[in-house]
C-alpha cells in the first residue's frame, strides 16, 4: 500500500516495537505529528517542555530498559536544543534514535526559515547520522538507525527528515533484516586471548576486577557476579558501572577514581592484574596516567576496539560483548579440571586493612543535614530498590557513594559529559518505562534549575517522581575546587536568589516539602514515599560548605588520595 | 611517546554525502595531523578511495586506524606503511619564462624529471610532474631560477605492491 512519509515513519516505529517517544512539535514535523495523532493508541508520545529534556528522558528510558530511546523534534531550534542531550548520550554510550525535522529539500542550503545543518552540527557527537533524501529510503534508514544505535557500542543515531519527504508517497515495506557492509561489530572474544586471560587470572597474586558501564549495557551483570564469586576476586565499579556488581556484596570494594574509595584506589595501585571489563580508562578514573597501576598487567574486555589501549596500554585485549566474553571466560575456567587461583589471602588481608580507613565516614550532628545522611536514609527507606537518577555535582558523588546499588540499570546519571539538568528528565523516562517503580532524582539547587520546567511534564503525565534536592546554596562541586585550589575565592559558585522550591513545586501542582533538621529526614522520606501517586519535591537544606571525600586531586596517583 | 613517522593510510568508504567530512572531522576533533588527503570514486561507483597522509607516533596511528574503522561509512582501510607500496603525487606548475634563457632551462629540467609541458603561452609554461613527494619537492627546488607563478599538488595517492589490495 502507498503511504505518506509521515505514515511510513509511524509504521516504522510500530515495526520496531517502539511504545514511547519523547518530543516537541514544530513546522517541519507537522505531517508526522498528524500521523501520530491518528496512531496515538500505538505510539505513546510524551510532550516535554524543552527538547533537551526529551533527549535526557529518552536516555533515562534507554538506560533503565537497555532498549533504544526515541526522540522527535522539529528543525532549527528544536534540533539544536537537542544537541546537548545527543552529546551526553554519545559520551555515555546510550542507544538513542533521534528524529529531526528538516526544511523541504528544495530549500536546503538557502538559509530557509528554521533551517540548520543538524547532520553537520551533530556529526562529531553521534554514532552515525543520516539525511533522508528520498521517501523510498525512509524505511530502510529508520531500520539502519535502530540497528546501529543498539548494536556494538551503543550510541545516538540521528535521522534528519525534510518536510516534503513526510508528504511524499511510496510503497511501504519494512525491511526484515538489514546488513551494512561497513558495520559489523565483533561480539565473540578471541579464544586464544580468553585462554591467556584465564592463565593470568589463575597466576596472579593481587587481582582486581575493574568494571564499568559496558557490563550494564551488555546485560552481563549476572555473568560478572558468577565470575567474581568463582574466583573470589575484589570488584570495583566505575561511576557508570554501579549496580553491575552488588554493592552490598563483600567482594565489592566500592567505586574507584577521583571520588572512589580508599580501598578501591589503593587496590588498583598495588594490583598485579587489573581485569577491565566494559570500562574505558577515563581520566576521572585513572588520575595521572604515568602513575596508574604501576605493577599491573592489564586485561581489557571492550566491544569497541578504539577503547582498547587508547589511554592505557593493555597486555591482553579482548574485543567483544561483555556478556559473551564473560560466558566464554567462565567456560574456559570451568573446562580446566581442578582449577585453582593462587593464594590471594594476603591480598584480601591488605584490602581489609585499607577498608579500616573508613574513608566515607561523616558525622551527622543535630545542627545541619549532611547530604550523605539523606542518601543513606533514602537507601534504607526505599529498601535499596529504587531507580535513582542524578544531576551533576557533589550530590551526584554522594548518591554514588551512599546508595548501594545491588542491581544494574538502577543508577542513571550523566558521567562522560557531566550534564547538569540531566536528572529530572531522565527520571521521567525511567518512570514512564516503569510506572510502578520508585524513581528518585537526587539533584542540587543549581542542577535542578537547568530543566525545572519539566515539573510541568511530570504533572501532565502524572509521574510520581521523588525529587531529592540536596540544597547547599552553592554550586557545590565548583565551590569545593575553589576551596581546594583557589584559596576559597568563590567566584560565581554561590547561588543567590534561589526560588522557594516548595512554592514552585506547588505552583506546578505537586507536593513540596522543605526539610531543615536532621531529625526530620527519615520521617519526611517515608512520608514522601507513601505518596505513591504524587510527585514530591523535597528540598533538603544541607550543610553549606561540605566536601566530597575521598578525593584524588587532578594529576595525582591513586595512592595520593585526600582522605578528609 | 615514540618518534613520529609519516603514514600513508588508504581508505575505502561509502561514496556518500558527508562521508569525507566524517573523516576530516575526526582528524580535527581528535587533534590528529593531516599532511594531505585525496579522494575520488573508484571503479565501483558506490565506493570512494581516499588516501590520507599523516605524521604521527605508532600509538597515535593505531588509534587513528581504529577510530577510522569505527566510522560507519568506512568499509576498509590499510596503513600502507605495513606493506611495500608505491606512492605518487601529481603536480602542476606554472612558470614565468619571460626572462632570457628560462625557456631552455625549464625544458631541460622538465626532461630530467621526466615531466611534461602541457600548456604554453608567450609568457608561461605549465608543467605536469608525477612522482613521490620528494621528487616533486626536488623539482620545485630545481626550478628556483625560473619564476614560479602557481603550484597545484594533488596530495599523495598510494597503492600496495604485488597482490595485496584494498578491495571489498
Ligand atoms: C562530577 C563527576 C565526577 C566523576 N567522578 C568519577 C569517579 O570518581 N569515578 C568514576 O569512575 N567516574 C567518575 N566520573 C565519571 C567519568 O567521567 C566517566 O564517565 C566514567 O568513569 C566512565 O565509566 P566507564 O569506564 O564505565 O565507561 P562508560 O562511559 O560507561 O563506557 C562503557 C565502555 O564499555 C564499552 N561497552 C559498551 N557496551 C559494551 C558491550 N556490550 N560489551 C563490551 N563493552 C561494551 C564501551 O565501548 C566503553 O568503552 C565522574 C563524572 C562526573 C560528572
Ligand atoms: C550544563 C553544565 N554547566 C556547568 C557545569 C559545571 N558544574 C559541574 S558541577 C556544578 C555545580 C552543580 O551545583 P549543584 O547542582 O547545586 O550541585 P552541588 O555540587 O552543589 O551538589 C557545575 C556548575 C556542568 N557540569 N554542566
Ligand atoms: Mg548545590
Amino acid at each position: 500500500m502507498e503511504l505518506t512519509g509521515a505514515e511510513i515513519f509511524v509504521e516504522c516505529l510500530k515495526a520496531e516495537g517502539v511504545e514511547t517517544i519523547f518530543g516537541y512539535p514544530g513546522g517541519a514535523v507537522l505531517h508526522i505529528y498528524d500521523a501520530l495523532y491518528k496512531e496515538a493508541e500505538h505510539v505513546n508520545h510524551i510532550l516535554v517542555r524543552h527538547e533537551q529534556a526529551a533527549v535526557h528522558a529518552a536516555e533515562g528510558y534507554a538506560k533503565a530498559t537497555n532498549r533504544p530511546g526515541v526522540v522527535l523534534v522539529t528543525s532549527g531550534p528544536g534540533a539544536t536544543n537537542a544537541v546537548t542531550g545527543i552529546a551526553d548520550a554519545y559520551m555515555d554510550s546510550v542507544p538513542l534514535v533521534v528524529f529531526t525535522g528538516q526544511v523541504p529539500r528544495h530549500l536546503i542550503g538557502n538559509d530557509a526559515f528554521q533551517e540548520v545543518d543538524i547532520v553537520g552540527i551533530t556529526r562529531p557527537c553521534v554514532k552515525h547520522n543520516f539525511l533522508v533524501t528520498d521517501v523510498k529510503d525512509l524505511a530502510a534508514t529508520v531500520k539502519k538507525a535502530f540497528y546501529i544505535a543498539s548494536t556494538g557500542r551503543p550510541g545516538p543515531v540521528l535521522v534528519d527528515i525534510p518536510k516534503d519527504i513526510t508528504a511524499a508517497r511510496c510503497e511501504f515495506e519494512y525491511p526484515k533484516e538489514i546488513s551494512i557492509r561497513s558495520y559489523n561489530p565483533t561480539v565473540k572474544g578471541n579464544k586464544r586471548q580468553i585462554r591467556r586471560a584465564i592463565d593470568l587470572m589463575l597466576e596472579c597474586q593481587r587481582p582486581i576486577l575493574y568494571t564499568g558501564g559496558g557490563v550494564v549495557l551488555s546485560g552481563g551483570a549476572a555473568e560478572l557476579t558468577q565470575l567474581a564469586r568463582a574466583l573470589k576476586f575484589p570488584v570495583t565499579n566505575t561511576l557508570m558501572g554501579l549496580g553491575a556488581y552488588p554493592a552490598t556484596d563483600p567482594l565489592f570494594v566500592g567505586m574507584l577514581g577521583m571520588h572512589g574509595t580508599y580501598e578501591a584506589n589503593h587496590a588498583m595501585h598495588q594490583s598485579d592484574l587489573v581485569i577491565a571489563i566494559g570500562a574505558r580508562f577515563d581520566d576521572r578514573v585513572t588520575g595521572n596516567i604515568e602513575k596508574f597501576c604501576p605493577h599491573a598487567k592489564i586485561i581489557h574486555v571492550d566491544i569497541d576496539p578504539a577503547s582498547i589501549s587508547k589511554n592505557v596500554k593493555v597486555d591482553i585485549p579482548i574485543v567483544g560483548d561483555v556478556k559473551h566474553v564473560l560466558r566464554d571466560l567462565l567456560d574456559e575456567l570451568h573446562s580446566r579440571k581442578d582449577w585453582q587461583t593462587a593464594d590471594i589471602s594476603a591480598w584480601w588481608a591488605q584490602i581489609n586493612e585499607w577498608r579500616k580507613a573508613d574513608c566515607l565516614k561523616y558525622e551527622q550532628d543535630n545542627e545541619s543535614i549532611r547530604s550523605q545522611f539523606v542518601v543513606e536514609k533514602l537507601w534504607e527507606v526505599t529498601g535499596g530498590d529504587a531507580y535513582v537518577t542524578s544531576d551533576v555535582g557533589q550530590h551526584q558523588m554522594w548518591a554514588a557513594q551512599f546508595y548501594k546499588f545491588d542491581k544494574p540499570n538502577r543508577w542513571i546519571n550523566s558521567g562522560g559529559l557531566g550534564t547538569m539538568g540531566f536528572g529530572l528528565p531522565a527520571a521521567m523516562g525511567v518512570q514512564i518505562a516503569y510506572p510502578d517503580a520508585t524513581v528518585a532524582c537526587i539533584t542540587g539547587d543549581g542542577s535542578i534549575q537547568m530543566n525545572i520546567q519539566e515539573l510541568s511534564t511530570c504533572m501532565q503525565y502524572q509521574l510520581p517522581i521523588k525529587v531529592i534536592t540536596l540544597n547547599n546554596g552553592y554550586l557545590g562541586m565548583v565551590r569545593q575546587w575553589q576551596e581546594f585550589f583557589y584559596q576559597k575565592r568563590y567566584s560565581m559558585s554561590y547561588m543567590d536568589a534561589l526560588p522557594d522550591f516548595v512554592k514552585l513545586a506547588e505552583a506546578y501542582g505537586h507536593v513540596g516539602m522543605r526539610i531543615e533538621r536532621p531529625g526530620d529526614v527519615e520521617g519526611a522520606l517515608k512520608e514522601a514515599m507513601a505518596m505513591k501517586n504524587r510527585l514530591v519535591f523535597m528540598d533538603f537544606i544541607t550543610k553549606r560548605e561540605s566536601n566530597v571525600y575521598p578525593m584524588v586531586p587532578a594529576n595525582a596517583g591513586h595512592n595520593e588520595m585526600i582522605l578528609v | 611517546m615514540s618518534d613520529e613517522t609519516r603514514h600513508v593510510i588508504s581508505i575505502l568508504m561509502e561514496n556518500e554525502a558527508g562521508a569525507l567530512s566524517r573523516v576530516s572531522g575526526l582528524f580535527s576533533a581528535r587533534g590528529y595531523n593531516i599532511e594531505s588527503l585525496t579522494v575520488a570514486p573508484t571503479e565501483d561507483a558506490t565506493l570512494s578511495r581516499l588516501t590520507l597522509v599523516t605524521l604521527c607516533s605508532e600509538e597515535i596511528v593505531e588509534q587513528i586506524m581504529k577510530q577510522l574503522h569505527k566510522l560507519v561509512d568506512v568499509v576498509k582501510l590499510m596503513d600502507l606503511n605495513d606493506y611495500p607500496h608505491i606512492e605518487r603525487e601529481m603536480m602542476l606548475v606554472k612558470v614565468d619564462v619571460q626572462k632570457h634563457g628560462s625557456c631552455d632551462q625549464v625544458k631541460r629540467l622538465t626532461d630530467i624529471f621526466r615531466a611534461r609541458i602541457i600548456d604554453v603561452s608567450d609568457k608561461t609554461y605549465t608543467i605536469e610532474v608525477t612522482g613521490n613527494r620528494s621528487k616533486l619537492d626536488a623539482f620545485l627546488q630545481a626550478l628556483s631560477e625560473a619564476r614560479i607563478m602557481e603550484v597545484v599538488r594533488s596530495g599523495s595517492m598510494g597503492i600496495a605492491r604485488g597482490s595485496s589490495a584494498l578491495t571489498v
